[in-house]
Protein backbone atom coordinates (compact mmCIF):
# COMPACT_ATOMS: atom_id res chain seq x y z
CA UNK A 1 0.00 0.00 0.00
CA UNK A 2 2.86 2.38 0.75
CA UNK A 3 4.04 2.13 -2.84
CA UNK A 4 0.66 2.73 -4.42
CA UNK A 5 0.46 6.51 -4.19
CA UNK A 6 3.88 7.44 -5.68
CA UNK A 7 3.38 4.89 -8.46
CA UNK A 8 0.00 6.25 -9.46
CA UNK A 9 1.43 9.77 -9.40
CA UNK A 10 4.27 8.58 -11.63
CA UNK A 11 1.77 6.96 -14.00
CA UNK A 12 -0.25 10.15 -14.15
CA UNK A 13 2.85 12.24 -14.79
CA UNK A 14 3.99 10.02 -17.68
CA UNK A 15 0.47 10.05 -19.14
CA UNK A 16 0.39 13.85 -19.06
CA UNK A 17 3.81 14.08 -20.74
CA UNK A 18 2.52 11.68 -23.40
CA UNK A 19 -0.49 13.91 -24.04
CA UNK A 20 1.57 17.11 -24.44
CA UNK A 21 2.40 16.78 -28.18
CA UNK A 22 -1.24 16.31 -29.13
CA UNK A 23 -2.39 19.02 -26.72
CA UNK A 24 0.24 21.35 -28.19
CA UNK A 25 -1.02 20.66 -31.74
CA UNK A 26 -4.61 21.38 -30.71
CA UNK A 27 -3.49 24.46 -28.79
CA UNK A 28 -1.68 25.83 -31.84
CA UNK A 29 -4.65 25.13 -34.10
CA UNK A 30 -6.99 27.36 -32.07
CA UNK A 31 -4.71 30.40 -32.05
CA UNK A 32 -4.66 33.19 -34.61
CA UNK A 33 -1.65 32.83 -36.94
CA UNK A 34 0.12 35.79 -35.35
CA UNK A 35 0.18 34.13 -31.95
CA UNK A 36 1.52 30.71 -33.04
CA UNK A 37 5.11 31.89 -33.41
CA UNK A 38 5.24 34.05 -30.32
CA UNK A 39 8.18 33.73 -27.95
CA UNK A 40 7.79 32.96 -25.10
CA UNK A 41 5.24 30.27 -25.89
CA UNK A 42 1.66 30.86 -24.74
CA UNK A 43 -0.31 27.81 -23.60
CA UNK A 44 -3.59 29.61 -23.13
CA UNK A 45 -4.41 31.44 -26.37
CA UNK A 46 -5.00 35.16 -25.87
CA UNK A 47 -7.49 35.00 -28.67
CA UNK A 48 -9.38 31.76 -29.14
CA UNK A 49 -10.39 31.18 -32.76
CA UNK A 50 -11.52 28.34 -35.02
CA UNK A 51 -10.53 30.26 -38.16
CA UNK A 52 -7.85 27.77 -39.09
CA UNK A 53 -10.38 24.93 -39.06
CA UNK A 54 -12.81 26.99 -41.12
CA UNK A 55 -10.19 27.67 -43.77
CA UNK A 56 -8.90 24.10 -43.85
CA UNK A 57 -12.39 22.62 -44.13
CA UNK A 58 -13.65 24.97 -46.82
CA UNK A 59 -10.56 25.68 -48.89
CA UNK A 60 -8.37 22.64 -48.23
CA UNK A 61 -8.49 19.04 -49.39
CA UNK A 62 -8.71 17.51 -45.92
CA UNK A 63 -12.37 16.40 -46.32
CA UNK A 64 -11.50 14.73 -49.63
CA UNK A 65 -8.55 12.90 -48.08
CA UNK A 66 -10.75 11.70 -45.21
CA UNK A 67 -13.25 10.24 -47.70
CA UNK A 68 -10.46 8.54 -49.68
CA UNK A 69 -8.96 7.07 -46.50
CA UNK A 70 -12.38 5.81 -45.47
CA UNK A 71 -12.88 4.10 -48.86
CA UNK A 72 -9.44 2.48 -48.86
CA UNK A 73 -9.42 1.42 -45.19
CA UNK A 74 -12.97 0.04 -45.34
CA UNK A 75 -12.22 -1.82 -48.56
CA UNK A 76 -9.03 -3.33 -47.13
CA UNK A 77 -10.75 -4.32 -43.88
CA UNK A 78 -13.85 -5.94 -45.37
CA UNK A 79 -11.92 -7.82 -48.05
CA UNK A 80 -9.17 -8.91 -45.63
CA UNK A 81 -11.73 -10.28 -43.17
CA UNK A 82 -13.51 -12.14 -45.99
CA UNK A 83 -10.47 -13.60 -47.75
CA UNK A 84 -8.40 -14.32 -44.64
CA UNK A 85 -11.20 -15.95 -42.65
CA UNK A 86 -12.26 -18.18 -45.56
CA UNK A 87 -8.65 -19.26 -46.07
CA UNK A 88 -8.12 -19.78 -42.35
CA UNK A 89 -11.23 -21.98 -42.20
CA UNK A 90 -10.04 -24.03 -45.16
CA UNK A 91 -6.63 -24.54 -43.55
CA UNK A 92 -8.09 -25.24 -40.11
CA UNK A 93 -10.84 -27.68 -40.97
CA UNK A 94 -10.54 -29.13 -44.43
CA UNK A 95 -8.13 -31.48 -46.06
CA UNK A 96 -7.07 -30.85 -49.63
CA UNK A 97 -4.14 -31.71 -51.88
CA UNK A 98 -1.13 -29.49 -51.25
CA UNK A 99 -2.61 -28.02 -48.06
CA UNK A 100 0.49 -28.39 -45.91
CA UNK A 101 2.96 -26.80 -48.25
CA UNK A 102 0.49 -24.05 -49.18
CA UNK A 103 0.10 -23.20 -45.50
CA UNK A 104 3.87 -23.28 -45.05
CA UNK A 105 4.11 -20.82 -47.94
CA UNK A 106 1.62 -18.50 -46.23
CA UNK A 107 3.51 -18.76 -42.92
CA UNK A 108 6.80 -17.90 -44.61
CA UNK A 109 5.18 -14.70 -45.92
CA UNK A 110 4.84 -13.35 -42.37
CA UNK A 111 8.55 -12.60 -42.47
CA UNK A 112 8.46 -10.73 -45.76
CA UNK A 113 8.75 -6.97 -45.22
CA UNK A 114 6.29 -5.31 -47.65
CA UNK A 115 8.56 -2.24 -47.70
CA UNK A 116 11.21 -4.31 -49.47
CA UNK A 117 8.74 -5.10 -52.27
CA UNK A 118 7.77 -1.56 -53.26
CA UNK A 119 9.82 -1.45 -56.44
CA UNK A 120 8.77 -4.74 -58.09
CA UNK A 121 5.22 -4.24 -56.79
CA UNK A 122 4.98 -0.83 -58.41
CA UNK A 123 6.36 -2.22 -61.66
CA UNK A 124 3.65 -4.86 -61.57
CA UNK A 125 0.93 -2.29 -60.83
CA UNK A 126 2.03 -0.45 -63.95
CA UNK A 127 1.55 -3.56 -66.08
CA UNK A 128 -1.85 -4.25 -64.49
CA UNK A 129 -2.92 -0.64 -65.07
CA UNK A 130 -3.64 -0.12 -61.36
CA UNK A 131 -1.43 2.92 -60.74
CA UNK A 132 -3.52 5.87 -59.55
CA UNK A 133 -6.58 3.78 -58.66
CA UNK A 134 -8.31 2.80 -55.41
CA UNK A 135 -7.71 -0.88 -56.27
CA UNK A 136 -4.03 -0.17 -56.64
CA UNK A 137 -3.98 1.02 -53.03
CA UNK A 138 -6.27 -1.74 -51.70
CA UNK A 139 -5.24 -5.02 -53.34
CA UNK A 140 -1.59 -5.33 -52.19
CA UNK A 141 -2.66 -4.65 -48.61
CA UNK A 142 -4.91 -7.74 -48.68
CA UNK A 143 -1.94 -10.11 -48.93
CA UNK A 144 -1.62 -10.19 -45.12
CA UNK A 145 -0.56 -13.72 -44.12
CA UNK A 146 -0.40 -12.89 -40.41
CA UNK A 147 -4.18 -12.42 -40.34
CA UNK A 148 -4.71 -15.90 -41.82
CA UNK A 149 -2.38 -17.27 -39.16
CA UNK A 150 -4.17 -15.54 -36.25
CA UNK A 151 -7.62 -16.59 -37.49
CA UNK A 152 -6.56 -20.21 -38.13
CA UNK A 153 -5.13 -20.42 -34.60
CA UNK A 154 -8.44 -19.22 -33.22
CA UNK A 155 -10.54 -21.54 -35.39
CA UNK A 156 -8.33 -24.48 -34.33
CA UNK A 157 -9.44 -23.81 -30.75
CA UNK A 158 -13.16 -24.05 -31.50
CA UNK A 159 -14.36 -27.61 -30.76
CA UNK A 160 -15.41 -29.53 -33.85
CA UNK A 161 -18.54 -30.82 -32.11
CA UNK A 162 -20.44 -27.64 -33.01
CA UNK A 163 -19.95 -28.26 -36.70
CA UNK A 164 -20.74 -31.95 -36.37
CA UNK A 165 -24.10 -31.02 -34.88
CA UNK A 166 -24.72 -28.72 -37.84
CA UNK A 167 -23.60 -31.48 -40.22
CA UNK A 168 -26.31 -33.75 -38.82
CA UNK A 169 -28.82 -31.11 -39.89
CA UNK A 170 -27.40 -31.32 -43.40
CA UNK A 171 -25.49 -28.02 -43.36
CA UNK A 172 -22.87 -27.44 -46.04
CA UNK A 173 -19.30 -26.44 -45.22
CA UNK A 174 -19.99 -22.84 -46.17
CA UNK A 175 -23.06 -22.85 -43.93
CA UNK A 176 -21.01 -24.24 -40.97
CA UNK A 177 -18.40 -21.55 -41.53
CA UNK A 178 -20.94 -18.77 -41.77
CA UNK A 179 -23.46 -19.72 -39.08
CA UNK A 180 -21.39 -21.70 -36.61
CA UNK A 181 -17.74 -20.67 -36.66
CA UNK A 182 -17.93 -16.97 -37.54
CA UNK A 183 -20.44 -16.01 -34.81
CA UNK A 184 -18.21 -17.74 -32.24
CA UNK A 185 -15.20 -15.77 -33.48
CA UNK A 186 -16.52 -12.24 -33.02
CA UNK A 187 -13.81 -11.04 -30.59
CA UNK A 188 -10.94 -12.16 -32.80
CA UNK A 189 -12.67 -10.86 -35.94
CA UNK A 190 -13.09 -7.51 -34.19
CA UNK A 191 -9.42 -7.43 -33.19
CA UNK A 192 -8.20 -8.39 -36.66
CA UNK A 193 -10.64 -5.90 -38.18
CA UNK A 194 -9.59 -3.00 -35.97
CA UNK A 195 -5.88 -3.59 -36.57
CA UNK A 196 -6.37 -3.99 -40.30
CA UNK A 197 -8.40 -0.78 -40.44
CA UNK A 198 -5.90 1.25 -38.42
CA UNK A 199 -2.96 -0.09 -40.44
CA UNK A 200 -4.68 0.60 -43.76
CA UNK A 201 -5.90 4.05 -42.69
CA UNK A 202 -2.42 5.06 -41.57
CA UNK A 203 -0.40 3.37 -44.33
CA UNK A 204 1.87 6.00 -45.82
CA UNK A 205 4.49 4.37 -48.02
CA UNK A 206 2.37 2.32 -50.41
CA UNK A 207 -0.35 4.92 -51.25
CA UNK A 208 2.43 7.51 -51.47
CA UNK A 209 4.08 5.42 -54.19
CA UNK A 210 1.08 4.14 -56.12
CA UNK A 211 -0.96 7.37 -56.19
CA UNK A 212 0.07 10.73 -57.56
CA UNK A 213 -3.40 12.03 -58.47
CA UNK A 214 -4.29 14.61 -55.76
CA UNK A 215 -7.97 13.54 -55.97
CA UNK A 216 -7.08 10.02 -54.79
CA UNK A 217 -4.72 10.93 -51.93
CA UNK A 218 -5.42 9.45 -48.50
CA UNK A 219 -4.95 11.38 -45.23
CA UNK A 220 -1.31 10.38 -44.60
CA UNK A 221 -0.24 11.14 -48.17
CA UNK A 222 -2.26 14.33 -48.53
CA UNK A 223 -1.06 15.74 -45.22
CA UNK A 224 2.49 15.28 -46.46
CA UNK A 225 1.81 18.04 -48.97
CA UNK A 226 0.44 20.42 -46.33
CA UNK A 227 3.76 21.71 -45.04
CA UNK A 228 4.73 23.05 -48.44
CA UNK A 229 1.32 24.26 -49.61
CA UNK A 230 0.41 26.18 -46.44
CA UNK A 231 3.86 27.69 -46.11
CA UNK A 232 4.34 28.94 -42.59
CA UNK A 233 0.71 29.11 -41.48
CA UNK A 234 1.17 26.88 -38.45
CA UNK A 235 -2.39 27.15 -37.15
CA UNK A 236 -3.67 25.75 -40.44
CA UNK A 237 -1.03 23.02 -40.55
CA UNK A 238 -1.93 21.94 -37.02
CA UNK A 239 -5.68 22.15 -37.73
CA UNK A 240 -5.14 19.82 -40.71
CA UNK A 241 -3.10 17.47 -38.57
CA UNK A 242 -5.77 17.42 -35.85
CA UNK A 243 -8.54 16.80 -38.38
CA UNK A 244 -6.51 14.05 -40.04
CA UNK A 245 -5.55 12.36 -36.78
CA UNK A 246 -8.64 12.71 -34.64
CA UNK A 247 -11.12 10.28 -36.30
CA UNK A 248 -9.31 7.12 -35.23
CA UNK A 249 -8.46 8.54 -31.80
CA UNK A 250 -12.13 9.32 -31.12
CA UNK A 251 -13.25 5.88 -32.31
CA UNK A 252 -10.57 4.26 -30.17
CA UNK A 253 -11.67 6.21 -27.09
CA UNK A 254 -15.04 4.47 -27.39
CA UNK A 255 -13.73 1.01 -28.30
CA UNK A 256 -10.74 0.94 -25.93
CA UNK A 257 -11.99 -1.95 -23.80
CA UNK A 258 -12.79 -4.19 -26.76
CA UNK A 259 -9.47 -3.50 -28.46
CA UNK A 260 -7.43 -4.45 -25.40
CA UNK A 261 -9.52 -7.57 -24.75
CA UNK A 262 -9.35 -8.47 -28.45
CA UNK A 263 -5.55 -8.41 -28.41
CA UNK A 264 -5.69 -11.01 -25.65
CA UNK A 265 -8.25 -13.08 -27.53
CA UNK A 266 -6.24 -12.93 -30.72
CA UNK A 267 -3.58 -14.79 -28.81
CA UNK A 268 -0.97 -12.07 -29.07
CA UNK A 269 -0.31 -12.00 -25.37
CA UNK A 270 2.39 -14.65 -25.68
CA UNK B 1 6.22 -17.21 -32.69
CA UNK B 2 4.81 -17.13 -29.20
CA UNK B 3 1.17 -17.09 -30.08
CA UNK B 4 -1.49 -19.02 -28.25
CA UNK B 5 -5.24 -19.28 -28.50
CA UNK B 6 -7.28 -18.72 -25.37
CA UNK B 7 -8.96 -22.10 -25.58
CA UNK B 8 -6.71 -25.08 -25.34
CA UNK B 9 -6.57 -26.49 -28.85
CA UNK B 10 -7.56 -30.15 -29.02
CA UNK B 11 -4.79 -32.54 -30.03
CA UNK B 12 -4.21 -32.20 -33.78
CA UNK B 13 -6.65 -34.68 -35.25
CA UNK B 14 -7.17 -34.83 -38.99
CA UNK B 15 -10.49 -33.49 -40.19
CA UNK B 16 -13.04 -36.29 -40.02
CA UNK B 17 -13.33 -37.54 -43.53
CA UNK B 18 -16.77 -38.63 -44.61
CA UNK B 19 -16.61 -42.38 -45.22
CA UNK B 20 -16.40 -43.47 -48.82
CA UNK B 21 -15.43 -40.02 -50.12
CA UNK B 22 -11.94 -39.26 -51.36
CA UNK B 23 -10.37 -36.08 -50.01
CA UNK B 24 -11.89 -33.29 -51.99
CA UNK B 25 -11.18 -29.78 -53.11
CA UNK B 26 -13.70 -27.91 -50.90
CA UNK B 27 -10.90 -26.57 -48.69
CA UNK B 28 -9.03 -25.28 -51.70
CA UNK B 29 -12.04 -23.22 -52.75
CA UNK B 30 -12.09 -21.65 -49.31
CA UNK B 31 -8.42 -20.75 -49.52
CA UNK B 32 -8.42 -19.75 -53.17
CA UNK B 33 -9.34 -16.03 -52.99
CA UNK B 34 -6.60 -15.35 -50.47
CA UNK B 35 -4.07 -17.55 -52.24
CA UNK B 36 -4.66 -15.75 -55.54
CA UNK B 37 -4.12 -12.32 -53.98
CA UNK B 38 -1.13 -13.67 -52.11
CA UNK B 39 0.39 -15.13 -55.27
CA UNK B 40 -0.11 -11.98 -57.34
CA UNK B 41 0.83 -9.32 -54.78
CA UNK B 42 3.39 -11.11 -52.62
CA UNK B 43 4.98 -14.15 -54.29
CA UNK B 44 5.15 -12.67 -57.77
CA UNK B 45 6.83 -9.37 -56.75
CA UNK B 46 9.37 -11.33 -54.69
CA UNK B 47 10.32 -13.41 -57.74
CA UNK B 48 10.05 -10.51 -60.19
CA UNK B 49 12.26 -8.37 -57.95
CA UNK B 50 14.87 -11.09 -57.72
CA UNK B 51 14.76 -11.49 -61.50
CA UNK B 52 15.01 -7.78 -62.27
CA UNK B 53 17.87 -7.35 -59.80
CA UNK B 54 19.94 -9.22 -62.39
CA UNK B 55 19.21 -6.61 -65.08
CA UNK B 56 19.69 -2.89 -65.47
CA UNK B 57 15.88 -2.48 -65.76
CA UNK B 58 14.65 1.10 -65.67
CA UNK B 59 11.24 2.35 -64.64
CA UNK B 60 11.43 4.73 -67.58
CA UNK B 61 11.73 1.87 -70.09
CA UNK B 62 14.56 1.70 -72.58
CA UNK B 63 17.14 -0.99 -73.18
CA UNK B 64 17.35 -3.85 -70.73
CA UNK B 65 20.69 -5.47 -70.33
CA UNK B 66 21.54 -8.62 -68.40
CA UNK B 67 24.05 -7.82 -65.67
CA UNK B 68 24.16 -11.07 -63.71
CA UNK B 69 25.34 -10.10 -60.25
CA UNK B 70 26.50 -6.71 -61.51
CA UNK B 71 23.96 -4.79 -59.42
CA UNK B 72 25.12 -6.64 -56.32
CA UNK B 73 28.73 -5.88 -57.12
CA UNK B 74 27.90 -2.20 -57.57
CA UNK B 75 26.02 -2.28 -54.27
CA UNK B 76 29.10 -3.58 -52.47
CA UNK B 77 31.11 -0.61 -53.81
CA UNK B 78 28.37 2.00 -53.25
CA UNK B 79 29.19 3.95 -50.09
CA UNK B 80 25.62 5.27 -49.90
CA UNK B 81 24.34 1.70 -49.44
CA UNK B 82 26.63 1.15 -46.47
CA UNK B 83 25.89 4.58 -45.00
CA UNK B 84 22.14 4.04 -45.19
CA UNK B 85 22.52 0.51 -43.84
CA UNK B 86 24.49 1.94 -40.92
CA UNK B 87 21.78 4.58 -40.35
CA UNK B 88 19.15 1.84 -40.23
CA UNK B 89 21.25 -0.22 -37.81
CA UNK B 90 22.01 2.84 -35.69
CA UNK B 91 18.33 3.74 -35.49
CA UNK B 92 17.48 0.15 -34.55
CA UNK B 93 20.12 0.11 -31.80
CA UNK B 94 19.01 3.46 -30.39
CA UNK B 95 15.27 2.87 -30.59
CA UNK B 96 14.74 -0.76 -29.57
CA UNK B 97 15.78 -0.62 -25.88
CA UNK B 98 13.63 2.42 -24.98
CA UNK B 99 10.68 1.12 -27.01
CA UNK B 100 10.68 -2.24 -25.20
CA UNK B 101 11.48 -0.93 -21.71
CA UNK B 102 9.04 2.00 -21.89
CA UNK B 103 6.32 -0.33 -23.18
CA UNK B 104 6.89 -2.62 -20.20
CA UNK B 105 7.04 0.25 -17.70
CA UNK B 106 3.88 1.84 -19.02
CA UNK B 107 2.04 -1.48 -18.92
CA UNK B 108 3.08 -2.00 -15.27
CA UNK B 109 1.91 1.52 -14.38
CA UNK B 110 -1.41 1.21 -16.21
CA UNK B 111 -2.05 -2.29 -14.88
CA UNK B 112 -1.72 -1.08 -11.27
CA UNK B 113 -3.65 2.14 -11.70
CA UNK B 114 -7.24 1.98 -10.50
CA UNK B 115 -9.17 5.19 -11.02
CA UNK B 116 -6.74 6.68 -13.54
CA UNK B 117 -6.35 3.43 -15.50
CA UNK B 118 -8.46 4.55 -18.45
CA UNK B 119 -6.52 7.82 -18.78
CA UNK B 120 -3.18 6.01 -18.79
CA UNK B 121 -4.35 3.45 -21.33
CA UNK B 122 -5.69 6.22 -23.54
CA UNK B 123 -2.61 8.44 -23.30
CA UNK B 124 -0.10 5.65 -23.94
CA UNK B 125 -1.85 4.01 -26.87
CA UNK B 126 -3.45 7.02 -28.57
CA UNK B 127 -0.38 8.22 -30.55
CA UNK B 128 -0.16 4.81 -32.24
CA UNK B 129 -3.48 5.62 -33.94
CA UNK B 130 -2.19 8.78 -35.59
CA UNK B 131 -1.03 8.63 -39.21
CA UNK B 132 2.73 9.07 -39.48
CA UNK B 133 2.26 12.36 -41.31
CA UNK B 134 0.31 13.84 -38.41
CA UNK B 135 3.04 12.66 -36.05
CA UNK B 136 5.73 14.20 -38.26
CA UNK B 137 3.88 17.53 -38.54
CA UNK B 138 3.43 17.73 -34.77
CA UNK B 139 7.06 16.89 -34.03
CA UNK B 140 8.43 19.21 -36.69
CA UNK B 141 6.50 21.90 -34.86
CA UNK B 142 7.81 20.82 -31.46
CA UNK B 143 11.41 20.59 -32.76
CA UNK B 144 11.16 24.02 -34.47
CA UNK B 145 14.33 25.80 -33.39
CA UNK B 146 12.96 29.37 -32.98
CA UNK B 147 9.55 28.94 -31.40
CA UNK B 148 9.24 25.17 -30.88
CA UNK B 149 8.05 23.77 -27.59
CA UNK B 150 11.12 21.65 -26.90
CA UNK B 151 13.58 24.52 -27.16
CA UNK B 152 11.23 26.70 -25.12
CA UNK B 153 11.39 24.05 -22.39
CA UNK B 154 15.18 23.76 -22.66
CA UNK B 155 15.62 27.52 -22.43
CA UNK B 156 13.24 27.67 -19.49
CA UNK B 157 15.55 25.25 -17.68
CA UNK B 158 18.50 27.46 -18.65
CA UNK B 159 19.89 25.42 -21.55
CA UNK B 160 20.82 26.46 -25.07
CA UNK B 161 18.41 25.90 -27.98
CA UNK B 162 19.17 23.01 -30.33
CA UNK B 163 18.59 22.76 -34.11
CA UNK B 164 17.03 19.32 -33.62
CA UNK B 165 16.41 18.25 -37.20
CA UNK B 166 19.27 20.04 -38.93
CA UNK B 167 22.09 19.23 -36.55
CA UNK B 168 23.65 15.90 -37.40
CA UNK B 169 24.41 15.22 -33.75
CA UNK B 170 20.72 15.37 -32.80
CA UNK B 171 18.90 14.43 -36.04
CA UNK B 172 18.77 10.72 -35.29
CA UNK B 173 17.73 11.33 -31.70
CA UNK B 174 14.90 13.51 -32.97
CA UNK B 175 13.70 10.57 -35.07
CA UNK B 176 14.04 8.17 -32.12
CA UNK B 177 12.09 10.41 -29.69
CA UNK B 178 9.31 10.93 -32.21
CA UNK B 179 9.16 7.19 -32.94
CA UNK B 180 9.10 6.32 -29.25
CA UNK B 181 6.15 8.63 -28.68
CA UNK B 182 4.34 7.35 -31.74
CA UNK B 183 4.75 3.56 -31.53
CA UNK B 184 5.43 2.56 -27.92
CA UNK B 185 1.67 2.09 -27.52
CA UNK B 186 1.75 -1.15 -29.47
CA UNK B 187 4.35 -2.74 -27.17
CA UNK B 188 2.45 -1.30 -24.21
CA UNK B 189 -0.71 -3.05 -25.39
CA UNK B 190 1.01 -6.43 -25.83
CA UNK B 191 2.50 -6.19 -22.33
CA UNK B 192 -0.78 -5.02 -20.82
CA UNK B 193 -2.67 -7.97 -22.34
CA UNK B 194 0.00 -10.31 -20.96
CA UNK B 195 -0.19 -8.74 -17.48
CA UNK B 196 -3.95 -9.15 -17.46
CA UNK B 197 -3.45 -12.83 -18.17
CA UNK B 198 -1.41 -13.39 -14.99
CA UNK B 199 -3.63 -14.91 -12.29
CA UNK B 200 -4.15 -12.57 -9.34
CA UNK B 201 -3.75 -15.44 -6.86
CA UNK B 202 -0.04 -15.74 -7.67
CA UNK B 203 0.57 -12.26 -6.34
CA UNK B 204 -1.80 -12.60 -3.42
CA UNK B 205 -0.23 -15.79 -2.11
CA UNK B 206 3.26 -14.34 -2.54
CA UNK B 207 2.15 -11.25 -0.61
CA UNK B 208 0.82 -13.47 2.17
CA UNK B 209 4.23 -15.14 2.29
CA UNK B 210 5.74 -11.71 2.90
CA UNK B 211 7.17 -10.91 -0.56
CA UNK B 212 7.67 -7.18 -1.13
CA UNK B 213 6.21 -5.58 -4.27
CA UNK B 214 9.73 -5.39 -5.71
CA UNK B 215 10.32 -9.10 -5.14
CA UNK B 216 6.95 -9.96 -6.66
CA UNK B 217 7.80 -7.90 -9.75
CA UNK B 218 11.24 -9.46 -10.09
CA UNK B 219 10.37 -13.06 -9.21
CA UNK B 220 6.83 -13.49 -10.54
CA UNK B 221 5.80 -10.88 -13.05
CA UNK B 222 8.94 -10.48 -15.12
CA UNK B 223 9.63 -14.23 -15.56
CA UNK B 224 6.02 -14.72 -16.67
CA UNK B 225 6.44 -11.95 -19.23
CA UNK B 226 9.41 -13.61 -20.89
CA UNK B 227 7.53 -14.97 -23.88
CA UNK B 228 5.85 -11.61 -24.40
CA UNK B 229 9.24 -9.92 -24.26
CA UNK B 230 10.48 -12.32 -26.93
CA UNK B 231 7.53 -11.44 -29.15
CA UNK B 232 7.85 -7.70 -28.54
CA UNK B 233 11.58 -7.80 -29.25
CA UNK B 234 11.22 -9.65 -32.56
CA UNK B 235 8.41 -7.40 -33.76
CA UNK B 236 10.28 -4.28 -32.64
CA UNK B 237 13.57 -5.21 -34.30
CA UNK B 238 11.82 -6.00 -37.57
CA UNK B 239 9.78 -2.78 -37.41
CA UNK B 240 12.90 -0.69 -36.70
CA UNK B 241 14.84 -2.25 -39.57
CA UNK B 242 12.04 -1.23 -41.95
CA UNK B 243 12.09 2.42 -40.90
CA UNK B 244 11.40 4.96 -43.62
CA UNK B 245 8.21 7.03 -43.17
CA UNK B 246 9.04 9.27 -40.23
CA UNK B 247 12.63 9.88 -41.34
CA UNK B 248 11.49 10.85 -44.79
CA UNK B 249 8.77 13.16 -43.48
CA UNK B 250 10.89 14.74 -40.75
CA UNK B 251 13.96 15.29 -42.86
CA UNK B 252 12.51 16.08 -46.25
CA UNK B 253 14.77 18.76 -47.63
CA UNK B 254 16.63 19.21 -44.36
CA UNK B 255 19.27 16.88 -43.05
CA UNK B 256 19.60 15.01 -46.34
CA UNK B 257 21.50 11.76 -46.22
CA UNK B 258 22.72 12.02 -42.63
CA UNK B 259 19.75 10.02 -41.32
CA UNK B 260 18.75 8.32 -44.60
CA UNK B 261 17.73 4.71 -43.90
CA UNK B 262 18.07 1.83 -46.33
CA UNK B 263 14.42 1.87 -47.50
CA UNK B 264 14.78 5.52 -48.41
CA UNK B 265 17.79 4.70 -50.57
CA UNK B 266 15.74 1.96 -52.25
CA UNK B 267 12.99 4.50 -52.83
CA UNK B 268 15.38 7.08 -54.27
CA UNK B 269 17.07 4.59 -56.59
CA UNK B 270 13.74 3.13 -57.75
CA UNK B 271 11.52 6.17 -58.03
CA UNK B 272 13.87 9.12 -58.41
CA UNK B 273 16.64 7.54 -60.45
CA UNK B 274 14.26 4.98 -62.04
CA UNK B 275 16.76 2.16 -61.51
CA UNK B 276 14.45 -0.77 -60.77
CA UNK B 277 17.11 -3.46 -61.02
CA UNK B 278 19.53 -1.71 -58.68
CA UNK B 279 16.77 -0.76 -56.20
CA UNK B 280 15.58 -4.39 -56.16
CA UNK B 281 19.08 -5.61 -55.42
CA UNK B 282 19.29 -3.28 -52.40
CA UNK B 283 15.84 -4.48 -51.27
CA UNK B 284 17.17 -8.00 -51.15
CA UNK B 285 19.96 -6.94 -48.81
CA UNK B 286 17.36 -5.66 -46.34
CA UNK B 287 15.20 -8.70 -46.93
CA UNK B 288 18.10 -10.97 -46.04
CA UNK B 289 18.94 -9.03 -42.88
CA UNK B 290 15.34 -9.13 -41.63
CA UNK B 291 15.04 -12.86 -42.23
CA UNK B 292 18.33 -13.53 -40.45
CA UNK B 293 17.25 -11.41 -37.46
CA UNK B 294 13.82 -13.06 -37.30
CA UNK B 295 15.36 -16.51 -37.51
CA UNK B 296 18.03 -15.82 -34.91
CA UNK B 297 15.43 -14.41 -32.53
CA UNK B 298 13.18 -17.37 -33.09
CA UNK B 299 16.04 -19.78 -32.37
CA UNK B 300 17.14 -17.94 -29.24
CA UNK B 301 13.68 -17.76 -27.75
CA UNK B 302 12.56 -21.26 -28.64
CA UNK B 303 15.82 -22.70 -27.29
CA UNK B 304 15.56 -20.75 -24.03
CA UNK B 305 12.02 -21.85 -23.34
CA UNK B 306 11.70 -24.54 -20.73
CA UNK B 307 8.18 -25.73 -21.51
Amino acid sequence: MRTRLPLSLLGLAVALVWLIPLAWAIDTSIKPEGETTRVPVTWIPEVFTLDAYGRVLTAGDVPLWLVNSLIVATGVTVLTLAAASLAAYGFSRLDFPGKNWLFALVLAGIMVPPQALIVPLFHQMQSLGLVDTYWGMILPQLAAPVMVFILKKFFDGIPREYEQAAALDGASRLRMFWSVVLPMSRPVLAAVGVFTFVTAWNNFLWPFIVVSDPDLMTVPVGLGTVQSSYGLRYAEIMASAVLGGLPLVVVYAFLQRHVIRGVGDAGLKG
Amino acid sequence: MAVETPQRAPAETPAPREPGKPRNLTGLWFALPFLLIYAVFMIWPILAGLWSSLFNTSLAGGDVEFLGLGNYAEMARDGAVWDSLWNTAYFTLLSTPPLVLAGLGMALLAHRARRTGWLLRFAFFMPFLLPVTVVALIWLWIYQSDFGLLNAAIEWFGGDPVAWINDERTAMWAVVICTLWWTVGFNFLLYLAALQGIPRELHESAAVDGATPGQRLWRITLPLLRRTTGLVLVLQLIASLKIFDQVYLLNEGNAGPITRPLIQYVYEQGFTSYRIGYASAISYLLFLIIIVVAFAQFKIFSAGRDD
